[in-house]
């Protein structure tokens, strides 16, 4: 159990109650229940059923709930090579996600554009979304990808709520 | 014309390609187009050429046949009635190209989308794209380039930095090739005049 300031907690005392800041309470729950909404476009997408698979659990982090429904999603994982072609549907899709949503750009085609300078691909999918983390590799091993997942869930937690 | 073993036909009239894969298919036996692929001769007089690839499993042959087609009538029979298979091969051309394939059933853009005003393989379209804009479809932006296309030299100095356990031909006991070129701006990097690999000439 670890201890922070907003959580003062101590099991003997008080058994099943915990006081706490009502951010920090709202922010543990959104952190470590992050639905993904998988936007699996090319081979980051096998990565991305590797790190839901059971090797590298994602489930531990509680996103195994991996509905390709935005409306029930939480962070969208957009994991592959955004073509111009494909840019205009992930951007509707990321609309309809609703409020809070962040979004992790898995891989280099979706951080820059990767390999793929060419007439074809959008170069980053930071062009058309708010990302919130970027993950390096082609393909991120799925260490990288939890790695992400924590980094995302520290980012969460020091949210203030409005 | 034999080439390698293989042998390739070079049609004069483009105009009678239907007709020749059609006696190709019923007649020879070959039953199996591989691919129709295009070639932009830029600056050539007839600047396209099209590339018929076919096969026959009976006898277990290749078949080659050539056309050239000019760029202002940019406009061929299409085999979709001999091979099934043609239809999306000539979309590609078209998309790729802008072939038009007369008779085709349904000739439209396969990679690209509706209403994309450029043709990419063309030889006069630049690599890194350029800008378009259909409303509630697509756009498209030049890609950054940076000085690119990103060549990389084997043995130059970002090589060395990127992967400093690059392989040494000398110390790997690899026999060296008259092939080896010494260039004295990557002495620098590992102390030798030459670089792992092998060795492009200089440009």
């Amino acid at each position: 159990m670890h201890t922070r300031a907003e959580i003062g907690y101590d099991s003997k005392i008080e058994g099943d109650i915990v006081h706490t800041r009502l951010d920090a309470a709202i922010n543990w729950f959104r952190k470590y229940s992050m639905w993904p909404m998988p936007m699996g476009l090319a081979c980051c997408a096998i990565e991305l059923m590797a790190a839901g698979a059971s090797r590298f659990d994602i489930a531990r982090f509680g996103a195994e709930v991996m509905r390709f429904s935005p409306r029930q999603s939480d962070v969208m994982i957009v994991a592959g090579t955004v073509t111009y072609k494909m840019a205009l549907a992930v951007r509707r899709i990321y609309d309809q996600m609703a409020e809070p949503k962040w979004v992790i750009a898995m891989g280099a085609c979706a951080s820059t554009g990767g390999m793929y300078r060419s007439y074809a691909v959008l170069q980053g999918v930071d062009r058309i979304l708010p990302v919130d983390i970027y993950v390096a590799g082609c393909p991120p091993r799925p260490e990288a990808l939890l790695d992400a997942f924590i980094k995302l869930q520290e980012k969460v937690s020091r949210e203030p709520v409005q | 014309m034999e080439f390698r073993g293989e042998c390739t036909l070079k049609l004069a009239d483009a105009e009678r390609i239907a007709e020749i894969c059609g006696f190709a298919r019923k007649d020879m036996g070959f039953d199996y187009l591989v691919d129709i692929s295009s070639v932009d001769n830029y600056g050539d007089d007839p600047r396209f050429t099209i590339v018929y690839h076919l096969y026959t499993h009976a006898q277990r042959c290749h078949l080659r046949i050539k056309t050239d087609v000019a760029e202002q009538k940019a406009e061929v029979p299409t085999v979709t009635d001999v091979w099934r298979t043609a239809d999306w091969h000539e979309r590609e051309i078209y998309d790729m190209m802008g072939i038009q394939f007369r008779g085709h059933p349904d000739l439209r853009r396969i990679l690209m989308w509706e209403g994309y005003p450029y043709f990419p393989l063309r030889k006069d379209f630049p690599l890194a794209g350029k800008s378009s804009d259909v409303p509630e479809v697509a756009f498209t932006n030049t890609t950054p380039m940076m000085g690119g296309p990103f060549v990389t030299i084997a043995g130059g100095k970002d090589s060395i930095a990127r992967e400093p356990r690059v392989r040494i031909p000398e110390s790997d006991s690899i026999s060296m090739t008259g092939r080896v070129e010494r260039r004295e701006d990557i002495k620098d990097a590992h102390g030798k005049a030459f670089g792992p690999g092998p060795i492009e000439k200089k440009p």
